[in-house]
């Protein structure tokens, strides 16, 4: 018998979705119409249960489900809710076996909510944990395709009821036919991909994500403007810079929002200038050409005055900020992980060096 | 020409006559709950002054935020049912998702949802069923709604089937107001339905307003023509105002930044407006205020019309001030800083006594008190309007800040490294924002590019169209100027297509008005 370890109603779903955009790491889309779906699913009375792995057995079907295009899309295209049951029917199918959990691969960012609307509408439990502990741009950066397991079989539905599976030789390869389809779908579409049986990710899932995020949310509920301090020292994090925009630089290169944010010091860290990088999601922290943090390690920013994290699309000159450094998990600092999500793939020259959390 | 400016606010009720570009004469006046009745003794004591005789007047222009507070309190909000064009997508997230439940039982939440919409690049996500459409305009009228919003999924970026629509409820149902969302809101769909939404609930209440400012203009013996102000600044007539009420929602602040504009004839700033409550801190570019990129959220509901980017702190005149925390506000004591302060013989510290105080104000009829961390509190004070102003600039370019309204005494000498600059009449500086404003012109069309028409050919072509809908405004064709323009390729038809948008504006010309 699974004992949950959080049963999720809409106020704990709203903590979650602001958890989830801490995580977003800037990045990741805004959770807001992903928690208004899921709100709706679950209606007033009805809850959704977080379990953790260890309560599966080895042979249990595990479903990832994500959202996949373009964030402005989901902006005024809403799905239409039966892309959910067609892409659980059609892995079932796949798989020759039911789904006996949901599962979130990103933790970070609209599609750590998105499952949860999975989860609400097929009766099922939702697993502890993510396969990136944050957000990133891009399909393959997940813990399954260091640990060997493919995205594929995979299923991709639209609002008008088109459905695709995938086969295909590598991540990478699923990545660029999915994205390709997802255009021709109207920009955006509901996918299941990695399917996966509990045996199998018991060394790679990024255990315990979803708790942590409904921790983080609750500690902005409880903190506001002063929750940084309480997240960096209760995370194991540190508080990397508190100061003023003064200046955001953007630029769009192929389908990535990229630019920069500079930052001057207030309080104690007057008379400092601190410049962050990002590409959808914040990469790098410098000051003086030494780095702070680079990915995989979390940089988020959050709005001193309220604790709301900052999405890279919408920060604003004037701005006064907390910049909240938050290790990354442990299984992203090998050396083929940084291969995969490390500064030299983001187009940054430097080494990763694992944040100094003093 | 004179015209009369008038700001109905919250507290109180500001008139202005002005001849041409001069300042005549301005009043005062308590705010009354039928609003028309505070508006007649402002305009009456304003008239007075100017010794100016009621048939001088030319116009009237009205600012009020009438519409969006009966939608803050609840009241006189009409039924209204919003028809959706999405099917088979949009299921998954419903109108009304997020509004506060009373408002929602205020409005009676009803709606339906039909096939169509448009994909991002203008593919049909459905053809339109128009039979479906009357059915469902049909059922939300026998569920008590008489008043229809229609949208449509992507219909910012092709708009024809939210107004076939439109059409064919009117058609067959004459007896129901429409509003169309691309209208009112932008890119995203809830927020712009919502907006859409708002504005049905408030059409009946419009026609009302309307009706007894016609009255009070009768009361008065006016018979010049009246007008209402918009969020962006520019003039729009009764007949406007009663089909797109929320078009006058933000007028206050647009109109105190247009004001502080024209009174210190500075055209780029930013402008501080300090009430008894809050600041409100907005930009001005070439006079007008520069909008808000991203949702507003307006009585607990969030929507995307445009709206001047206004960033508000709970620091006013009248801001409550704890010597335990330091802090200063949000708690005010309002309006009844006149009996509570303590420079004006009450005993409730406030921030205006903080200000007599430290010696920036004069003003009561009592001696500054005698205040522990003097020193600190100013600090917090200044740090509250420090970062305020902060957040309200874009760049670290250097420009002038405007203090208006009567809190505007709390303010130093320089905030955020900029001067503070404080205008003439700058109390009354949303009045005369409402009495300087234009009358604008804006066309919005595809056009497809051919050899003979090029891109600003057509530009120019759209422009002079915009001039036109101007002056049929009533705007004096010599003075009209390009206040914006865009254009954006369409690949999602064939030809070589430009969607262009063009907005002019223009002084009022009563002789074509």
């Amino acid at each position: 018998m699974m004992t949950p370890v959080l049963n999720v109603d809409k106020p704990a779903l709203r903590r979650i979705a602001r958890g989830g955009a801490v995580l977003g790491s800037g990045g990741g889309g805004d959770p807001y119409i992903g928690r208004l779906m899921a709100e709706q699913e679950l209606g007033d009375d009805k809850t959704v249960s977080v379990v953790s792995l260890d309560d599966l057995p080895d042979d249990a079907l595990i479903l990832p489900i994500a959202m996949m295009g373009a964030p402005h899309v989901m902006l005024e295209r809403f799905p239409s809710g039966n892309e959910i049951p067609a892409l659980v029917a059609t892995m079932e199918k796949l798989m020759g076996r039911e789904v006996s959990a949901i599962l979130c691969i990103e933790a970070g960012g609209l599609n750590s909510v998105i499952p949860f609307i999975a989860a609400a509408q097929m009766g099922l439990p939702i697993i502890d944990g993510d396969a990136m502990g944050r957000a990133f741009p891009e399909l393959q950066m997940v813990t399954f395709t260091l640990a060997g397991i493919n995205a594929t079989p995979m299923a991709m539905y639209d609002d008008k009821g088109n459905g695709a599976t995938f086969d295909t030789v590598s991540n990478q390869w699923t990545e660029r036919l999915a994205r390709a389809l997802t255009i021709e779908m109207g920009g955006a579409a509901m996918v299941g991909l990695y399917p996966v049986v509990a045996g199998d990710i018991r060394d790679c899932l990024i255990k315990g994500s979803l708790t942590l995020a409904h921790k983080i949310g609750d500690l902005i509920e409880t903190y506001g403007g002063q929750a940084t301090e309480t997240l960096a020292s209760s995370l194991g994090g540190t508080m990397l810079f508190h100061g003023r925009v003064r200046d955001v630089e953007r630029r769009l290169e192929g389908a990535f929002a990229k630019g920069s944010v500079r930052i001057e010091g207030q309080g104690d860290f007057r008379g400092r200038t601190v410049t962050l990088g990002f590409q959808n999601e914040f990469l790098s922290a410098e000051e003086d050409g030494r780095m702070l943090a680079t990915t995989p390690d979390l940089i988020t920013l959050i709005d001193a005055n309220t604790g709301a994290p900052v999405p890279t699309d919408t920060v604003k000159y004037g701005l006064s900020v907390k910049v909240l450094g938050l290790p990354c998990d442990p299984i992203w600092r090998t050396e083929e992980a940084l291969a995969l999500v490390g500064p030299r793939y983001f187009g940054i020259d430097a080494d990763y060096r694992p944040l100094d959390v003093a | 020409m004179i015209r009369i400016g008038v700001d109905v606010g919250g507290t109180n009720t500001d008139a202005v006559v002005m001849r041409d570009k001069e300042f005549v004469a301005g009043a005062k006046s308590p705010t009354t709950p039928d609003v028309t009745s505070g508006a007649k003794a402002a305009i009456g004591k304003a008239l007075e002054q100017s010794g100016l005789a009621v048939d001088a007047v030319d116009a009237v222009m009205l600012g009020t935020t009438h519409f969006v507070n009966a939608l803050v309190r609840r009241r006189d909000l009409s039924p209204t049912g919003i028809v959706r064009l999405c099917l088979p997508s949009g299921s998954s997230l419903v109108p009304f998702a997020d509004w506060p439940r009373d408002l929602v039982e205020a409005i009676g939440g009803k709606f339906r949802l039909v096939d169509g919409g448009y994909e991002m690049d203008g593919r049909e996500i459905a053809p339109l069923d128009e039979a479906q459409v009357v059915q469902a305009v049909a059922e939300l009228k026998a569920e008590g709604c008489t008043e229809i919003a229609v949208s449509a999924v992507f219909s910012t970026v092709r708009g024809d089937m939210e107004e076939r629509a439109a059409e064919v409820i009117r058609a067959a149902h004459p007896e129901l107001n429409v509003t169309v969302s691309q209208q009112i809101g932008r890119i995203g769909l809830l927020e712009r339905e919502n907006a859409a939404i708002i504005n049905s609930a408030l059409r009946p209440l419009a026609v009302d307003v309307v009706a007894a400012f016609a009255r009070m203009k009768a009361d008065l013996g006016l018979t010049c023509p009246v007008f209402f102000t918009r969020n962006d600044g520019t003039l729009i007539d009764t007949e406007e105002v009663e089909r797109l009420p929320v078009l006058t929602f933000a007028c206050g602040p647009t109109n105190s930044m247009r004001g502080a504009a024209f009174l210190s004839g500075l055209e780029n700033a930013l402008v501080v407006d300090i009430g008894g409550t809050t600041a409100d801190v907005g930009e001005v570019r070439d006079g007008f205020p520069r909008l808000a990129g991203t949702s507003v959220t307006v009585a607990d509901v969030q929507t995307n019309f445009s709206m001047p980017d206004v960033v508000s702190i709970g620091l006013g005149g009248g801001s409550m001030v704890n010597t335990d925390t330091g802090k200063v506000g949000p708690d005010s004591v309002g309006l009844d800083l006149l009996t509570m302060g303590i420079v004006f013989g009450g005993d409730t510290l406030t921030a205006s006594d903080i200000a007599v105080a430290a010696g920036r104000a004069e003003m009561g009829t009592h001696p500054a008190p005698k205040v522990p961390d003097l020193d600190g509190l100013v600090a917090e004070m200044d740090r509250m309007l420090t970062d305020v102003v902060a957040r309200s600039r874009t760049s670290a370019e250097e420009m002038p800040v405007l203090a208006v309204g009567g809190g505007s005494v709390l303010m130093g000498p320089r905030v955020d490294g900029l001067e503070v600059v404080r205008p003439a009449h700058h109390d009354l500086a949303n009045a005369v924002g409402a009495a300087i404003a234009q009358v604008s012109g804006e066309v919005s069309k595809i056009v497809q590019l051919t050899d003979t028409l090029n891109r600003e050919a057509a530009i120019a072509k759209i422009t002079e169209e915009a001039n036109e809908a101007a002056v049929a405004r009533g705007a004096d064709a010599a003075t009209l100027t390009v206040l914006s323009v865009s254009d954006v390729p369409l690949a999602y038809l064939p030809g070589n297509n430009l969607a262009i948008s063009v907005t002019v504006v223009g002084d009022l010309n009563l002789e074509t008005a």
